[in-house]
């Protein structure tokens, strides 16, 4: 057992003695290696660069070709002057301005009243102190892995008696309540930063409990507020299953459905107006990106994890 | 202290409003979708009692286990897919590109922001065929291989497929920094270690990397498949669930039997087994993962 424990040291150590004395050859052959190596690695990020930008610069470029350009010169062409008029096309007769202000109207009602009561919630759940608390949490965790199909043909009916259907509260209405579980649970978990002590002084000075959530706690979880209106937003904005369900006038439509509607009535054959339109639909959603951009990035992949 | 922070009016006051809605919107549709079940019908034409037909006909139904089949298959491959990726370009990003990954990081982001229906709508221009050549079937006109240029969106395989790239392309970006964060977060001594040891590439990779981004790799697994499971955008706005029924998950399967055919009950009845099938999946891998961690 000894001599065999023994054995790969001496073998180490010979290895060692040999490397001091390497042969030019074999040392020019590992420099090889680790140059091919270097070389295959960077080829790969050439391709993932390929891969991701070549996509969007023909979607870039194709919006602003005339139409002819499409049959007459080749894919990869780029346009030979820019053709702004199928951003207008896809504005004004596909409607894409209406969707853009249907979204706006349907969301950012949704994301405030998501953002007030999570925050009010979140503040209860975690800083609070009552029995049921943690079963609360747990009610609200539930809601994470149920399929919005299990609750589609119920709003349906809901909304069809209440006569809500085509009418974006309908979309914000069910926006608050499916941004409810995850949000609820993410500010819970950020309130845990905001130090006990602060709140054990602030009730000794005499504060009330809502002036320690408004003036103690609240200021604390800025960031987190910032966090989950964006996870929320994105989730929101791309939502195409309720508002597929809900509304069915093209005047109410959002940008998913209204892009849907537009691809499917001049896709195959207006390749520019199409191409424009896909473009006015990415546009907000990258403006935010490319300005928070580390925001975005920590905060939808913060989601997950805690979640 | 404890009487302010155990103030029972404010404890309702704050949580009563999220509480309720969530309870309202959710909750009792869940309810109320079970209760749909064991029942025929639509809110048009009214509802008759069906017991568990519904469920004997679900069992016997090819076009359920054939969309199960589906949904099974798209979101083991994209699953597995969007995690691998996403692994290997945390691992590019680390110890390749080290200090300069923040714009490659940026870019490879860039898909997971852009909306779905705009995303698949791209990759049907990609693909497309008439009137005029998509970039692949240019790409293969372009590399002499004319030939092979095809509507490919209407080939039953080759639609699957690039539903799966597709949903990998855009979703890749987001686990690479997901598990980027887990794995600046293995600390330098351990690697450094390892190295003198002389664990490299593979090696290290295999029996140092791994092992330690077990509990992220899983925690990102389980978002993945919850979200894959229930793919509905990406499917209806690339292929709408054809060509004929080929790329036709259960999502979409329950929204077609719902709306389409206006079968409340029976649509009811598949949202449920895909309900059912989330939690199983879920809890397996919860299962499995603990006791890979103990061994």
């Amino acid at each position: 057992m000894t001599a065999h424990a023994g054995v790969p040291a001496v073998a180490t150590s010979g290895g060692r003695v040999a490397r001091d004395e390497v042969p030019r050859s074999a040392a020019n052959r590992r420099f090889r290696r680790r140059w091919l190596r270097k070389l295959v690695l960077r080829f790969l990020v050439v391709l993932l660069v390929l891969v991701e930008v070549v996509p969007l610069l023909w979607l870039l470029s194709s919006s602003l070709k005339k139409e002819v350009e499409f049959s007459s010169r080749s894919v990869w062409a780029l346009p030979e002057s820019f053709h702004w008029q199928s951003y207008t096309a896809a504005w004004t007769t596909g409607q894409l301005g209406t969707y853009l202000r249907n979204s706006v109207i349907a969301v950012f009602p949704s994301l405030a009243l998501i953002i007030v009561l999570s925050v009010a919630a979140g503040f209860a759940l975690e800083v609070m102190r009552w029995r049921g608390r943690s079963f609360v949490l747990l009610i609200f965790l539930s809601g994470f892995m149920i399929p919005a199909q299990m609750i589609l043909l119920p709003l349906f009916t809901i909304y069809y008696k209440a006569h809500l259907l085509n009418n974006l509260l309908s979309l914000i209405i069910t926006y608050t309540a499916y941004g409810l579980p995850l949000s609820v649970f993410l500010m819970a978990g950020f309130y845990k930063a905001v130090p006990r002590e602060m709140l054990e002084a602030a009730a000794i000075d005499g504060a009330s409990i809502y002036r320690t959530f408004w003036q103690i706690s609240l200021p604390m979880i800025r960031n987190a507020i910032l966090t989950i209106a964006l996870v929320q937003f994105f989730f929101l904005w791309n939502d195409l299953l309720f508002s597929l369900t809900f509304i069915s006038s093209n005047k109410l439509r959002t940008v998913q459905t209204g892009l849907l509607n537009f691809v499917g009535q001049y896709g195959q054959t207006s390749w520019g107006p199409t191409f424009a339109a896909i473009c006015i639909t990415v546009f907000p959603t990258l403006a935010i990106y490319l300005v928070l951009n580390q925001k975005v990035m920590k905060g939808l992949t913060g989601g997950a994890v805690k979640g | 202290m404890d009487r302010v922070l155990g103030d029972r009016r404010a404890i309702l006051l704050f949580v009563a409003p999220a509480l309720l809605i969530y309870s309202l919107v959710l909750l009792v549709p869940i309810g109320w979708s079970i209760g749909y079940s064991f029942f025929h019908g639509s809110i048009l034409g009214g509802f008759k009692p069906a017991g568990f037909s519904n469920y004997t006909k679900l069992v016997h139904d090819a076009a359920f286990w054939h969309a199960t089949s589906i949904t099974v298959k798209y979101a083991v491959l994209v699953t597995v897919g969007q995690v691998v990726m996403g692994l290997l370009l945390a691992m590019l990003y680390v110890f390749h590109l080290k200090k300069s990954s923040a714009l490659i990081r940026t870019l490879v982001f860039f898909p997971v922001v852009m909306p779905t229906v705009a995303v698949a709508q791209l990759f049907v221009k990609v693909f497309q065929i008439a009137p005029q050549n998509g970039l692949v079937n240019a790409l293969l006109q372009g590399v002499g291989m004319g030939s092979s240029t095809r509507d490919w969106l209407s080939q039953p395989n080759a639609a699957l497929v690039i539903l799966v790239v597709m949903d990998i392309w855009r979703a890749m970006g987001f686990y690479a920094v997901l598990l980027y964060a887990g794995l600046v977060d293995i600390p330098e001594e351990v690697l450094e270690s390892a190295r003198l040891d002389g664990a490299t590439g593979w090696k290290l990779s295999r029996r140092i990397v791994l092992p330690l981004m077990t509990p992220i790799i899983i925690s990102a697994a389980i978002f993945s498949i919850n979200g894959t499971l229930k793919v509905f955008d990406s499917v209806l706005a690339l292929t709408n669930g054809g060509p004929g029924s080929t790329t036709t998950p259960l999502t979409l399967y329950m929204y077609n039997t719902s709306f389409t055919y206006g079968d409340y009950g029976y649509g009811s009845t598949i949202a449920m087994a895909l309900t059912i099938l989330c939690l199983v999946v879920t809890v397996a891998i919860f299962r499995g993962a603990r006791k890979d961690v103990r061994a």
